[in-house]
């Protein structure tokens, strides 16, 4: 990736980083900050470099699909649709207002460039399997990305999805794990350890990268299918739960957490 | 398709899993975007002939409900028509997650086969049997729920499933030797009750296997006088309320008969619409006890719970004698 384009996705994050904590803030009630924060880098990767979509056309055809498997992370999500012009400033204004479609969880809308409705954990990468088989069959050369949070991996359904991805060789299917190692009661090493997750995947017959996910380069080179191997990949991108904003690094409470007034002033100030 | 009467007589002789099979070889021609998958029962679904002639158009997932959901939803989603198998309990309770969020919620085009459900299964026992599945599939929004009566029926909710856009749940029941409810063809439409069967007395409203049972018990009911009208409700979901409207307008007793358990079943369906009419007919409920019962063939289990041709018969004369 050359220099100009690092220098824009950099800025693009920190964009999305505002973005996250106006809505955040502006929605009143509490927003899951954690797992929307650490999945910033990847989600600029996609949308700023890896996709291929229009967003003057978002029903394109040929566009890759990206699906949110972890489905609680919209804040990232709509800050990324946002950043990269598929939805406008009147959706975001509408994050968790009464009866507006920009939820907690994403609701389908092709025209906005949401792909599915999500919430319920180990759904998305069946989806996934089901869009990646319905390429071959049409011989289309579209991509499908899946992201999936590592909590979300201890749903048996996410392994039903692994074992038909590799045997049915879905080698332009991409999942992404969002690995922050933390989850809703607190860290995965306490809840469910899930220490040798590269080892599982690949013994499912994925081609498996284990990268730092805020390293923009590394997600850039990374985000693609592994040639000439009939396997699908998946990247495991190391991340911080609720990075960028340091009270937030870590801790288990702003999985979904509330801002007030001093905390937002804060967190606005650090991503000045 | 052309649907003869050597064609009806083969279909009862094969039976409902058999004839599901014919019937996806008949939309697979029709239909390029028709896609066969299963649950590693590829076989157990009738459709090893469709497996020869279409093997790229069956897609196995190994045995693992809730994926096979997932991805045929995915599937949907890029203009396929996948028809789905498993048995009923494995689909509609086993993934009746993964089909209120695939289908219910997001709509995908999926139509989902429940195999074997009521008693069919016989000596593979309550694991197998699917009681409760309508209950479960129906409180879903937006999902279609349907029971064809007989092989022939089968057929036509098949071929009619291709053409309606929408999830559905289709519900076989019966076994091999499926007994006929149509003997010649006839027009088939989702979400319209059939009347076969002229009454004043009684309305048997039914679904499945026991729309021939029922029709056989108002035959035992005409020998003591009894006219019982029978109906076919064959679309559980969305019910057919003008139809019983029409029955309540002519003030006749409601006997619906289900094979599945009285719990959230057509006959809750029924009693549902019916608490919203000023007017009131009396209504009884035949189906299942609220319990797992004992295991045996499947003849034998209808009898054993009152729902075959006698047995139902008697419920009738029961209910009529107290209304």
């Amino acid at each position: 990736m050359d220099k100009n384009k690092s220098i824009e996705l950099k800025k693009s994050a920190e964009k999305m980083r505002t973005v996250m904590i106006e809505m955040g803030y502006r929605c009143g009630s509490s927003a899951h900050f954690g797992g929307g924060l650490s999945m910033v880098e990847i989600l600029v990767a996609l949308y700023g470099h890896v996709l291929n979509y229009r967003n003057d056309v978002p029903r394109w055809e040929d566009r890759d699909r990206f699906i949110l498997s972890k489905g609680h992370g919209v804040l990232g999500f709509y800050a990324a649709l946002y950043t990269f012009g598929l939805i406008g400033k009147k959706e975001i204004m509408s994050f968790q207002q009464n009866e507006s479609e920009f939820i907690a969880h994403p609701i389908m809308d092709l025209d906005f460039g949401i792909e599915s409705s999500n919430g319920s954990l180990g759904h998305g990468l069946s989806l996934g399997v089901g869009i990646a088989m319905a390429a071959k069959l049409k011989k289309k050369s579209f991509k499908t990305f899946v992201m999936l949070g590592d909590g979300e991996c201890n749903e048996g359904s996410v392994w039903e999805a692994v074992m038909c991805a590799s045997h049915h060789k879905l080698d332009n299917l991409i999942a992404i794990v969002d690995r922050n190692s933390m989850q809703n009661d607190g860290e995965s090493i306490d809840i469910m350890n899930f220490s040798s997750i590269e080892s599982v995947w690949r013994g499912f017959g994925w081609n498996v990268a284990s990268i730092d996910g805020h390293d923009l380069d590394a997600l850039v080179e990374n985000l693609v299918p592994v040639k000439n191997t009939d396997k699908p990949t998946v990247i495991i991108a190391n991340t911080v739960k609720g990075k960028g904003i340091s009270f937030m690094e870590n801790v288990a409470s702003w999985h979904h957490g509330t801002l007030t007034q001093k905390t937002y002033d804060q967190a606005i100030e650090e991503l000045e | 398709m052309d649907i003869n009467s050597s064609k009806i007589k083969l279909w009862s002789k094969l039976g409902s899993r058999a004839t599901y099979g014919q019937a996806m070889m008949s939309v697979a021609e029709e239909y390029a975007d028709v896609l066969a998958m299963s649950a590693d029962l590829g076989n157990s679904s009738g459709l090893k002939p469709f497996t020869r002639k279409f093997p790229d158009r069956f897609i196995n997932v190994g045995i693992a409900e809730q994926n096979l959901i997932g991805v045929a939803a995915g599937l949907a989603k890029e203009g396929f028509i996948p028809y789905l198998t498993s048995f009923a309990p494995f689909l509609s309770m086993r993934a009746s997650e993964q089909i209120r969020m695939e289908l219910g919620y997001m709509q995908f085009n999926v139509k989902v086969v429940a195999l074997g459900s009521g008693l069919a299964m016989g000596f593979l026992g309550n694991s197998h049997y699917g009681l409760e599945d309508i209950a479960v599939m129906r409180a879903i929004p937006n999902l279609t729920v349907v029971s064809p009566a007989d092989c022939t029926e089968i057929f036509k909710v098949v071929e009619a499933a291709a053409k309606h856009e929408g999830p559905m749940y289709i519900r076989l029941t019966g076994g091999v030797n499926n007994p006929i409810v149509y003997e010649k063809d006839y027009e088939y439409k989702i979400g319209k009750a059939v009347k076969l069967r002229e009454g004043d007395d009684i309305a048997i409203v039914c679904s499945g296997t026991m729309v021939y049972q029922s029709l056989q018990a108002a035959e035992i009911l005409a020998e003591s006088n009894i006219q019982a009208e029978v109906i076919n409700m064959h679309t559980i979901k969305p019910l057919d309320i003008e139809k019983l409207e029409y029955i309540v307008n002519s003030g006749k007793p409601i006997l619906s008969v289900e094979e599945h358990t009285v719990i959230g079943g057509l006959g809750s369906a029924i009693a549902e619409f019916l608490t919203s009419l000023s007017r009131h007919v009396p209504h009884k409920i035949l189906g299942l006890e609220d319990k797992f019962g004992k295991t045996a063939k499947y003849e034998h289990l209808l009898k054993l719970h009152g729902l075959d041709e006698n047995g139902i018969a008697s419920s009738a004369r029961s209910f009529l004698s107290n209304v």
